[in-house]
């Protein structure tokens, strides 16, 4: 086994910040607004780094698709202690049409290539939700999956996974390679110190463009239409009970 | 930024503070002030003859103020209850009012002024109640006149950014209004959520953002402002410059409701940064967090915001009752550093280089740095919610004290020395950036000889280096009887005379900041 994990990191607005819908509905505003890592692959992130401490594994790849800025996504993680990166440039309208399918693929490609014994993702992006691109990856490759993982035991060459589920918690168990997507409880990322982000403005990132890895981009889904949902009426607040039912009896309601 | 600018003018005999060395007969100390004249007095003074409210008077309110007249004792006693709840434990019977007036006019608050002043009522003014010194809450059955409903913003200039709203804005609301038009307020105070502009203008509130903008003395443009007879004093001019006479809103800036009720505040507001960075670093000692801070102005210069410390105690203190875990590993001190830029390039390179340097010359020994609005949240929160984790901990004692940077640690020392095993708690945190540190002792239960070994030691201390007694909280009705600590008496006799031209029935929050001695 290579005792390497790819982990993927998306770069996604950032969940504090006021989603605004773009005037022409194509899309949300993304010029000008912060973006960070997303909040479930820094938790993919903080597993891989935990399983190198636990010596388990060799090697963190983090791996992140997208145009110059998605670079500064991929620092953070070698910030919190993955070894290096690989930046899969997407630019322009290609990224705008960028899912989970074409990030599977190069995914999946690149596990391939970099001969990975564990791909970890967060379980869904905060900005699509769409949940898809781990269990595409897997069949893609044709491994087997460990979702919403609350815990992960890796035991000999066989990992055992408990997944948050409807009805509770899931344990199963997977041969490697495999994939695992994160969960909210999985663990609680690290702050990135200060030695180790002096570090990572050291360690390699490298250049890769999907047509290398055989991926095409074309994507299968167009957006039609972006709508804010629909705005919740102000209530109206009165000083006193006749006031109060004066309104109930005005809006017919008594 | 020079934090003498605040103190008497130096008497070149005085002995300046060292580190254990106290000198037992402190009055020669206090540098051109007398002292107080006679142990200042504990808890409250004697209700003062004002009348008391009759049905006639609340008909009166009723009619001006239609169903914003509240006599319910349920609904009342919230405005009764200061926000550390403390004030029942300060004196008994606390905070009796019966009467709580909503306004949501200038011409209501006037007209209920005028009333009063000829009835001889007292008038309690009170906006979010957040103030730490029971400066906003009545002492006896002052009518309490809450500035909640008036908090419409009357007008934004984007091109200047000075905005006028009422004065029951909530902070929290106008940082949200401004920051969808590309602004900030000048002012951020872990209280935001529920302060009132008019209350902040009143107390002169000082916050995280000082070190950068600079004091309500400088920002606020405007006031409008209901004196003690009614009248209306219309200062709301929004100008940069206008030196046409005296300067009248700075006597109303921290006068803490005594002089006249705020009604409308007219504030220059930044620009928001483009580019913030919260940087959370530890510590080994003290000494090397103020030369971290010499490092921090000549490198960061003009992008510094904000440079704030807790110590370790504070940490533990967030650990154990708000859950909060340590971002670094743990150390004596912490300091939280905030850049505010327009080019993030530009402030990150800056950045880069000022820690690069902090740690090669091991002023630090760990840290963090975060862009992200919710990890900067986050880091901000450890100092933000010191305040709240105490309240936990136990009784708290809180004590807000300007000194020379160099002293501000050593009064934590010599209080734990001076202490012994007697408190539960005793941490020091603030903003050490302007000099302000707040000291914090927390006891299982209301302690008076706990008390009585704090102060006057305390206050005497920080006399001794020349510092103030209240660096933004104010005197309010607990610290009122302090001034002299940190003012000469002839200044404390005509800030009376001031009160005394203003509002000759002291109608307006009595009790409150000048001593009892001066009324």
């Amino acid at each position: 086994m290579s005792g390497r994990v790819l982990v993927g990191v998306k770069r996604v607005i950032d969940y504090a910040v006021k989603i605004r819908v773009k005037p022409d509905n194509s899309g949300v505003v993304t010029d000008g607004v912060k973006h960070s890592m997303n909040p479930f692959c820094e938790i993919a992130v903080e597993e891989a780094v935990k399983l190198k401490e636990k010596k388990l594994i060799k090697e963190v790849v983090a791996v992140s698709c997208g145009p110059q800025q998605s670079q500064e996504t991929i620092r953070t993680a070698l910030a919190m202690g993955a070894d290096r990166g690989i930046h899969v440039e997407v630019t322009g309208k290609d990224y705008e049409n960028l899912g989970p399918l074409q990030v599977s693929k190069i995914l999946a490609a690149l596990a391939k290539k970099e001969d990975a014994q564990l791909v970890i993702l967060g379980k869904q992006a905060i900005d699509d939700d769409c949940n898809q691109t781990g269990q595409m990856t897997a069949a893609l490759l044709d491994w087997p999956q460990g979702t919403f993982a609350s815990e992960v035991a890796l035991e000999a060459d066989k990992i055992k996974v408990v997944r948050e589920i409807d009805g509770g918690l899931e344990t199963i168990k997977v041969n490697t390679p495999a994939v695992l997507t994160a969960d909210l409880r999985l663990n609680t990322p690290r702050y990135a110190t200060l030695p180790n982000i002096m570090k990572a403005k050291k360690k390699k990132i490298a250049n890769v463009k999907p047509a290398d890895l055989g991926v095409d981009l074309t994507s299968r889904l167009e957006v039609l239409r972006v709508e804010e949902p629909p705005q919740r009426q102000a209530g109206v607040k009165v000083e006193t009970v006749d006031d109060l039912v004066g309104k109930l009896k005005e809006a017919g309601r008594i | 930024m020079n934090i003498f600018t605040r103190l008497s003018p130096v008497d070149l005999n005085a002995i300046c503070c060292s580190s254990g060395q106290f000198v037992a007969s402190t009055r020669k100390l206090h540098v051109g002030t007398d002292g107080p004249k006679s142990p200042p007095a504990a808890g409250a003074p004697e209700r003062l003859p004002f009348s008391r409210v009759t049905e006639e008077d609340l008909a009166f309110f009723r009619k001006i103020l239609p169903g914003r007249t509240i006599t319910d004792p349920d609904l009342v006693e919230s405005s009764n209850v200061d926000w550390l709840k403390s004030m029942k434990d300060f004196f008994s019977p606390a905070g009796s009012s019966e009467v709580l007036l909503r306004p949501q006019k200038t011409e209501e608050v006037s007209q209920i002024i005028r009333y009063c002043n000829s009835r001889n009522l007292a008038v309690n003014p009170q906006g979010g109640n957040t103030g730490l010194v029971g400066g906003s809450v009545p002492v006896y059955d002052e009518i309490i006149l809450s500035t909640s409903l008036m908090n419409n913003i009357l007008s934004f200039d984007s091109i200047s950014g000075i905005l006028t709203c009422q004065a029951g804005c909530v902070l929290e609301n106008l940082s949200l209004y401004l920051e969808e038009r590309d602004y900030i307020m000048p002012l951020d105070l872990g209280a935001k959520g529920s302060c009132q502009i008019g209350g902040n203008v009143a107390t002169n509130a000082g916050g995280l953002r000082l070190l950068r903008y600079g004091s309500l003395h400088g920002t606020v443009l405007g006031l409008e402002v209901v004196l003690a007879d009614g009248q209306v004093l219309d200062c709301l001019a929004s100008l940069r410059k206008d030196n046409t006479g005296y300067d009248l809103k700075q006597l109303f800036i921290g006068s803490e409701g005594t002089l006249g009720v705020i009604t409308a505040v007219s504030i220059l507001c930044p620009r928001k940064p483009k580019s913030v960075n919260v940087v959370f670093l530890g510590c080994e000692t003290y000494e090397q967090l103020l030369k971290a801070f010499q490092l921090c102005r000549g490198m960061l210069g003009e992008i510094l915001s904000a440079f704030e410390f807790l110590d370790s105690e504070c940490m533990r203190l967030l650990n154990t009752h708000l859950k909060l875990p340590n971002p670094i590993s743990d150390c004596p001190f912490y300091i939280v550093i905030e850049t505010s830029g327009s080019d993030p390039k530009h402030d990150a390179e800056k950045l880069h280089n000022f820690l690069e340097e902090a740690m090669a010359s091991s002023l630090v020994s760990d840290g963090t740095v975060a862009t992200e609005e919710s990890k900067i949240k986050a880091l901000w929160s450890m100092r933000e919610r010191v305040t709240e984790a105490l309240t936990h901990d136990g009784f708290t004692y809180k004590y807000d004290i300007s000194l020379p940077l160099e002293q501000i640690y050593q009064l934590v020392i010599d209080m734990r020395q001076h202490l012994g095993g007697r408190a539960k708690s005793v941490v020091g945190y603030g903003h050490v950036g302007d000099g302000n540190l707040h000291l914090n002792i927390t006891s299982s239960t209301k302690d008076p000889a706990l008390l009585a070994a704090i102060e006057p030691f305390v206050y005497e201390w920080t006399a001794s280096c020349r510092g103030s007694i209240s660096a933004e909280h104010g005197l309010g009705l607990k610290k009122r009887n302090y001034i002299y600590y940190s003012k000469p008496s002839q200044a404390v006799g005509l800030m009376g005379n001031i009160k005394a031209m203003l509002d000759p029935k002291g109608i307006l929050n009595p009790y409150k900041t000048l001593p009892d001695d001066v009324k």
